[in-house]
């Protein structure tokens, strides 16, 4: 068995990364970046009272990128000792012969880089490294306890975690840059079912999370939040298929600013895969829709000083008062398609793609009761299932569950049922969008409301 | 000849010098402060991904893992705890965390630990992942041209070859050490149809717990002109219908139907919990008479077939539903020892950074007795479900959604017209009471399926003969 290692300082893992590029280069890589994330996690779930499980553990890992001759190859490991982190990179540089030469693969330009790590962003707060386990188990009983005392009708509970955070990022790459960041992020979250008349169990959670200790949201709040959402369920039935206008609660608005700023991928449009294809600076939907990817707010779940590759974030209009702003870009996609990184490269173990930040739905001047007030007959749309979003097409069926609108005042609840409509369409026929922007995790978004969907049922 | 757990025994000897000794102590640190059981979790991962795009290799990529997930039982209560560091120090103080969650304080004394043997439902030895990579990107390339003379219309194909090899050896406070070594192989392409600017993109592939052999049966050739197919006829698509109707499913990949319908809320964890629809069922009729539907991880050369589970346990063909009737649920050793039931072999995790839960394997419906082509006239106006690309369920409440990728009308007892992308959406119980045909042309998902629990992934298989099911509700936008 090997002998015990001492654990690895932030210094050294910087160390560690630099002297990875530097190998890389050493074996004959023309270009190298390596990525490393090395953090603790623990969480504490309670069910109906009692501790139902203990996490604890360290969690690291380092990605290399090569590209030799042009030719990119990527590979990683969890294993940090000298030995296998020489094979690494061997097999990295070993790898990089498959691959086509590519006059597009390699590393951002230089003045893309990052020079500010993030010391102003809020990332990291050490009450959240000191959490104790007894700390974490109070505030989920504390919320499932809410959860039951707010209404008899809750009879069950899927349980409540709590999970907390402590990393450190390190990017490193051959031009020369090392940017290293640490962070913390805590949430918990609460999940209880309510009994209905006919045996059916009607089940509702609500969650917190956050960067930063002192901003999560009280347990109370949050048990009471998900209690209500789950009794709000009881006798719920489908209703008859018609058109009808569709007002998203602000989560589910969210994932609707989701939905199309996944459209708006670089790599899709280079693939033609993406109903955005072509339509850049165009009005593509109404005046009400402005959504924003920003990673550069303070102390938001989704913020980051650089991006996959060390390039500076920024925030991008992705929709701007209904016109189409522009895609997100990598630096690879932004050669590829003439453009330029956008700093929106998101990086994993084994791969590069194109995310986002934190997505906004800029909030509107209308209270959501008015924007309820105004439907006659519609859907309040409070949940969502399943994948049946084509970016491509921009076509969406998705099933729904939600409280049915009648005369402007929410009625009854309903469920199994299905909503379907175009993302093209649906963004022409945003016709109202509320003062209510609530943040949940890296999103955030008011009600929105979708002029007319069809909704199918009975 | 050494089964496949002495196989992964000798493996994590030979790298980390863990031999059943070393196993055994770190068991007794587990059980230092009194837990009912503890099992550690050895797994090393390695896994390639080659990334095709525009007749060019993209990138190319693999990954090492390997770590120690160590779980303490005390009554329902589980601490767990994994490290990446296998080194003594490291594995010691993750089996003393994990131990936090016993609190009777009396120290349980170190049993031996025997070996306990797997089964062998496929063939390690055969895993791609040391298959030279210029092998596989000739395989890739010839999809790639096969798809692109499908038809002109096929402006993109993107390809990608997918594969791992997992050692994993398990060993448990009740003396047993067990392991696998399990080869995973997958084969995906996508391929975009332009026609005056309609574009739409479909995807197909398949695998196994496979090596090479695997594309004598399925030739890249033909995994990328089915991608190619479904594209083109995606480009005559009418809008699919909204509203209640008849469903016909065809036979394979719509098992993703029986997998969200059924499957998940059998999942005993979900039972124990009493927080789901099929809490309390067993033994009464939740099913037409026509349902047989089992889980089965014994499935030859199958993606969601183990030679022994993340627990230690042997998989089985488990019969969950008999003619309608509910027989049993997907166990692991928690929700076993709650409703003292034998093992079904169905405790899984993603990683040794997971710990287990009651998972599916292979989940199927038995085939029936009418004929396929006589299910489809039964229709008058209806859909036939052909290709998918996933599904979801309430647990609680049992409704759940599957999207159609490829589906039809069918109009006077005959497939008609395409439809576009359309999400189906019902509820578990009462679409299973609903299925009034059967057909005889049983048939198993060609490897691409994976299910997702509480943020956790595991390779599952899924099938059905061609089902019949009276009424859903189909979520298109057509009206009337």
């Amino acid at each position: 068995m090997s002998e015990e290692r001492q654990p690895f300082t932030d210094e050294d893992l910087v160390v560690l990364a630099t002297d990875v590029v530097a190998r890389a280069r050493q074996l004959g890589a023309d270009e190298a970046d390596a990525y490393l994330l090395s953090g603790i996690e623990s969480s504490v779930s309670v069910r109906r009272g009692e501790v139902e499980r203990l996490i604890e553990a360290g969690s690291r890992s380092v990605s290399i990128r090569v590209i030799r001759e042009k030719r990119t190859a990527v590979c990683n490991t969890s294993d940090f000792t000298p030995r296998a982190l020489d094979a690494l990179v061997q097999s990295a540089v070993e790898l990089a012969k498959i691959s086509e030469p590519d006059e597009f693969a390699g590393l951002p330009a230089k003045e893309d880089l990052a020079s500010d790590y993030g010391a102003g962003l809020g990332l990291f707060d050490e009450s959240i490294e000191s959490l104790t386990v007894d700390e974490m188990k109070d505030v989920v009983l504390r919320a499932e306890r809410a959860a039951f005392d707010f209404d008899a009708r809750v009879t069950n509970s899927e349980g409540a975690e709590f999970a907390a955070e402590r990393g450190q990022l390190v990017l490193a790459n051959s031009l020369g840059f090392a940017g290293t960041f640490p962070y913390t992020a805590a949430s918990f979250a609460v999940s209880v079912i309510a009994d209905d008349a006919d045996g059916k169990k009607r089940n509702d959670s609500w969650f917190s999370a956050e960067r930063r200790l002192h901003r999560l949201e009280s347990p109370e709040e949050v048990g009471r939040r998900a209690a209500a959402r789950a009794v709000r369920k009881l006798g719920a039935v489908k209703v008859r298929t018609r058109e009808a206008p569709v007002v998203w609660d602000p989560l589910m608005a969210a994932r609707l600013a989701r939905m199309v700023a996944a459209a708006a991928s670089g790599e899709a449009m280079f693939k033609r895969a993406t109903f955005l294809f072509g339509l850049e600076g165009e009005q593509v939907g109404s005046p009400l829709c402005t959504i924003i990817d920003d990673a550069t707010l303070p102390g938001r779940l989704a913020s980051r000083p650089f991006d996959g590759e060390g390039v500076t974030t920024r925030r991008h209009a992705v929709i701007d008062g209904g016109r189409f702003g522009a895609f997100l870009f990598d630096s690879y996609y932004g050669r590829r398609t003439g453009r330029r990184t956008t700093g929106s490269a998101a990086r994993t173990g084994d791969s590069i793609g194109i995310g986002y930040g934190n997505l906004v739905w800029q909030p509107g001047a209308t209270p959501a009761k008015e924007i309820i007030g105004g439907v006659p007959d519609g859907l309040y749309l409070t949940d969502l299932m399943g994948h049946s979003v084509n970016s491509v097409t921009g076509d969406l069926s998705l099933g729904a569950a939600g409280v049915w609108i009648e005369h402007g005042e929410l009625t009854y609840p309903v469920t199994e049922i299905n909503v379907s409509g175009n993302l093209k369409q649906m963004l022409r026929d945003v016709d109202a969008v509320g003062d209510d922007l609530l943040w949940m995790a890296g999103s955030a978004a008011p009600t929105v409301r979708v002029e007319r969907m069809t909704v199918s049922g009975l | 000849m050494a089964d496949v757990g002495q196989q992964s025994e000798a493996y994590f000897r030979e790298r980390y010098g863990i031999d059943q000794a070393a196993a055994a102590a770190l068991l007794g640190v587990a059980m230092s402060r009194g837990g009912d059981r503890a099992e550690l979790f050895f797994e090393h991962r390695e896994g390639s991904n080659i990334t095709f795009e525009q007749q060019a290799v993209k990138s190319a990529s693999r990954s090492i893992t390997q770590g120690v997930g160590i779980r303490v039982l005390q009554g329902e209560a589980i601490g767990y705890a994994f490290t990446e560091d296998l080194s003594r120090g490291a594995m010691r103080r993750a089996a003393d965390t994990a131990a936090r969650i016993a609190s009777r304080g009396d120290s349980v004394p170190p049993v031996d630990v025997l070996h306990y043997e797997s089964a062998s439902h496929y063939e390690p030895a055969a895993s791609t992942v040391g298959v030279p990579a210029a092998e596989k990107v000739e395989l890739i390339r010839r999809a790639d041209a096969a798809a692109r003379r499908f038809d002109p219309c096929i402006a993109r194909v993107d390809v990608n070859f997918i594969d791992e090899l997992k050692h994993v050896m398990i060993v448990t406070s009740d003396g047993r050490i067990a392991g696998d070594v399990q080869p995973l192989v997958r084969f995906n392409v996508s391929c975009l149809s332009e026609r005056e600017g309609n574009r739409q993109t479909a995807r197909w592939g398949g695998g196994g717990r496979m090596g090479m052999a695997y594309f004598d049966s399925h030739t890249p050739e033909a995994l990328a002109e089915e991608a190619a197919r479904q594209s083109v006829v995606l480009q005559s698509a009418i809008d699919a219908p909204a509203g209640a109707f008849p469903v016909v499913l065809a036979a394979g990949d719509s098992g993703i139907l029986l997998h969200e319908a059924i499957g998940h809320g059998l999942e005993a964890d979900f039972n124990r919990k009493k927080t789901s629809n099929y809490t309390d069922q067993v033994g009464n009729v939740v099913a037409s008479e026509l349902c047989t539907v089992v889980d089965d991880g014994t499935v030859r050369d199958s993606r969601g077939s183990i030679n022994i589970d993340d627990e230690g346990n042997l998989p089985g063909y488990n019969v969950l539903i008999e003619d309608g009737v509910l027989r049993g649920y997907i166990q692991d050793t928690l929700s076993t020892r709650h409703f003292a039931v034998a093992p079904t072999g169905n405790g899984r995790r993603q990683s040794f950074k997971h710990y287990p839960m009651p998972r599916m394997t292979n989940t199927y419906m038995l085939a029936g007795e009418s004929a396929p082509e006589d299910i489809i006239r039964s229709v008058d106006r209806g859909i036939y479900c052909v290709a998918f690309n996933g599904g979801q369920v309430n647990i609680s409440n049992g409704d759940f959604v599957f999207s159609v990728t490829e589906g039809y009308m069918i109009e006077g007892g005959r497939v008609s017209a395409p439809i576009r992308n359309v999400n189906l959406i019902g509820n578990g119980p009462d679409v299973l009471r609903k299925v009034t045909a059967v057909g005889s042309d049983f048939k198993l998902s060609d490897g691409r399926w994976t299910c997702g629990k509480d943020g956790q992934s595991v390779p599952v298989g899924v099938g059905v003969p061609t089902t019949l099911i009276s009424g859903m509700t189909v979520g298109g936008t057509a009206i009337g």
